[in-house]
């Protein structure tokens, strides 16, 4: 595990979501079994880059998520693999009994391209914003949960996802980040990336928050605080390896997603170091038990605690209940 | 069109399947029989003449596909697949078990032959449209079945699956209803009403077939036939059947929906399906 460069202003910022549509485009070009449904939204999920290549492979099932969730288990028990696309609140919510039945109990290869994922979606409000999807697709029998963070690693594991056995939800944001990877860097499923070593706070993060961790970090050198960062990019199933060795390292533990801090990243990474060990101090940085509302992404991260400066917060405050 | 086999043979098989589908609910202890009972000729139809099917070879890709939407009736399809070859019968006397194969609510290969899981209501057209595209996007000229239960359309997501196979002219799909007019709660017609349920289905784009006696092996067999010749649009069998069919005092009582027969209910049902 070395030290990393990770260079933020390499390229210009990209949404996750982009390398989501870039993954499909790739797939559309290489895989003649990958298909597609979409309920509508298709530009927005960039399930339509996919369309503009393989038209005959796509198939629009309108605002229906229940449906569009049965039809792509009908595709996979014919032999294809089927992304299903649709924002992360309506992918996770709107049909949560066809995707605990139709997709996880008959473990069918369908890929869920959930978009629009965390409270940077935005202006469109509380409605839009996804901030339990976490916890409620890691909670599934034979689900997958990953949440990319950066376009590269998005693009990636939504290749990755075609060669896993069965359904994968692939959660992307809607609104530009920072590269915090490079694009000949390995992804590989279950495996956490250390992106800095660090001796006495271990960041674990996800999605856009992995961003705001390398900034949070810098802002503890500052103060003499070495932090150890990690790219938590899959959420199930859990690196439960590294959770243990970070704990054991750095004695206290930040987590910091995009979403309610009740069962998504923080609550699987509670649940390694209850029951693997070393018990060390938690803190989570994420929205607390609340609903999100309009405003801009940086005001609303801003608002719900999700910065830099928090994780600073949060990381001062796990260090202190050290032992 | 298939060449029909004996009626009689058929007759003989959907009674042996209700003797099995009692004997199965007694001894499991808990069960459906009035939706299986009612569903037993469009199984064995299915089964015993229309379905492209090898029980040999459960997992033939050109086969025909059968869903069962209405996963509570399992019993009445385990019954069926095991005279068609699929398994042997005396395994279904272990529906419910620990460890058994025959869950109380459809699992997908368990065993071989049990296309899909289902159980919570309202997903089998969803399916049955995906497996239809992916038949039409490969040019095989495999068909889909589903069966559903009356009540199991009050789901909002069979309405938005009707959309769907009307809209990509999915004439590969024959959709079943089992009309026994009876749910949970009491007479569909009172609970939340049906009607008129033809009507709904032919203005969703549906080819529908209105089955008088969905409880009779000729008419359903007719309507099979019929259902293949629709082209451009999907069709779906309206079968009127009778909840409990078979049986005197399970027929048409909404009590005999979800609760096994005791001992000696098992032995008057016997008496009278001999």
């Amino acid at each position: 595990m070395a030290d990393k460069e990770v260079n933020m202003t390499e390229q210009k910022p990209k949404a996750t979501r982009d390398g989501f549509g870039e993954g499909l485009v790739e797939l559309a070009k290489t895989n003649k079994d990958v298909v597609v449904v979409s309920a509508d939204l298709t530009e927005s999920t960039r399930a339509s880059w996919f369309k503009e290549i393989a038209p005959e492979r796509f198939f629009a099932i309108g605002i229906a998520e229940q449906d569009m969730f049965g039809a792509a288990a009908g595709l996979a028990l014919c032999g294809k693999t089927a992304f299903a696309c649709t924002f992360a609140v309506f992918a996770s919510g709107r049909a949560w009994d066809q995707v605990r039945i139709s997709l996880c109990y008959m473990n069918l290869d369908v890929k869920i391209g959930a978009t629009h994922g965390g409270i940077s979606v935005g202006p469109d409000g509380a409605t839009h914003q996804a901030l339990e999807d976490i916890a409620i697709m890691r909670a599934l029998p034979n689900m997958k949960v990953i949440v990319p963070a950066d376009a590269y690693q998005a693009k990636k594991a939504t290749i990755a996802a075609v060669s896993l056995r069965g359904p994968v939800y692939i959660r992307t944001g809607r609104s530009a980040v920072p590269y915090v990877t490079s694009a000949g860097d390995d992804f590989k499923l279950g495996k956490a990336d250390v992106l800095q070593e660090g001796k006495n706070v271990a960041i674990i993060a996800c999605g856009v928050m992995v961003k705001n961790s390398l900034e949070a970090a810098k802002i503890l050198s500052a103060k003499g605080i070495s932090a150890m960062i990690i790219n938590m990019h899959t959420i199930k199933p859990i690196d439960a390896d590294i959770i243990s060795s970070a704990a054991q390292q750095t004695g206290a533990i930040v987590t910091c997603e995009e979403h309610s801090v009740i069962g998504g990243l923080g609550g699987a990474v509670a649940e390694v170091v209850a029951k693997k060990g070393p018990v060390v101090p938690v803190e989570m940085v994420g929205v607390n038990d609340v609903f999100g509302e309009s405003g801009q992404p940086d005001e609303l991260m801003k608002k719900y605690r999700l910065t830099p400066e928090d994780i600073v917060i949060a990381a001062l405050k796990a260090i202190k209940r050290k032992k | 069109m298939n060449k029909r086999p004996d009626i009689e043979k058929l007759k003989a098989v959907a009674r042996d399947v209700r003797i099995d589908i009692m004997k199965m609910l007694t001894e499991a202890g808990s069960g459906h029989p009035g939706g299986s009972l009612s569903s037993v000729e469009i199984l064995v139809a299915l089964y015993f003449y229309k379905l492209r099917h090898d029980p040999k070879n459960p997992s033939w890709p050109d086969r025909d596909r059968f869903i069962l939407s209405k996963g509570h009736v399992c019993p009445a399809l385990y019954a069926v697949l095991a005279h068609a070859g699929y398994f042997p019968k005396e395994e279904l006397m272990t529906l419910r078990k620990l460890g058994s194969r025959l869950q109380g609510h459809s699992k997908k290969d368990s065993p071989p032959g049990i296309e899909v899981s289902s159980g919570s209501l309202g997903q089998g057209l969803s399916i049955a449209n995906g497996m239809a595209l992916a038949m039409k996007l490969d040019k095989k000229p495999s068909r889909i079945y589903c069966l559903m239960g009356d009540g199991e359309t009050h789901e909002g997501q069979v309405w938005e699956a009707a959309m769907t196979a009307a809209h990509y002219e999915l004439d590969n799909i024959c959709a079943i209803v089992d009309y026994n007019k009876l749910c949970i709660d009491g007479r569909v017609e009172d609970v939340m009403s049906l009607e008129p349920c033809a009507d709904k289905w032919k203005a969703f784009g549906f080819n529908v077939i209105d089955v008088a006696d969905g409880n009779s092996i000729e008419i359903v067999m007719d309507a099979f036939d019929k259902a293949q010749t629709a082209k451009g649009a999907p069709s779906i069998m309206i079968c009127h059947t009778i909840k409990g069919k078979g049986v005197s005092f399970t027929e048409n009582k909404c009590e005999w929906h979800g609760v096994a027969p005791n001992k000696e209910q098992l032995k008057r049902a016997l008496e009278e399906l001999k």
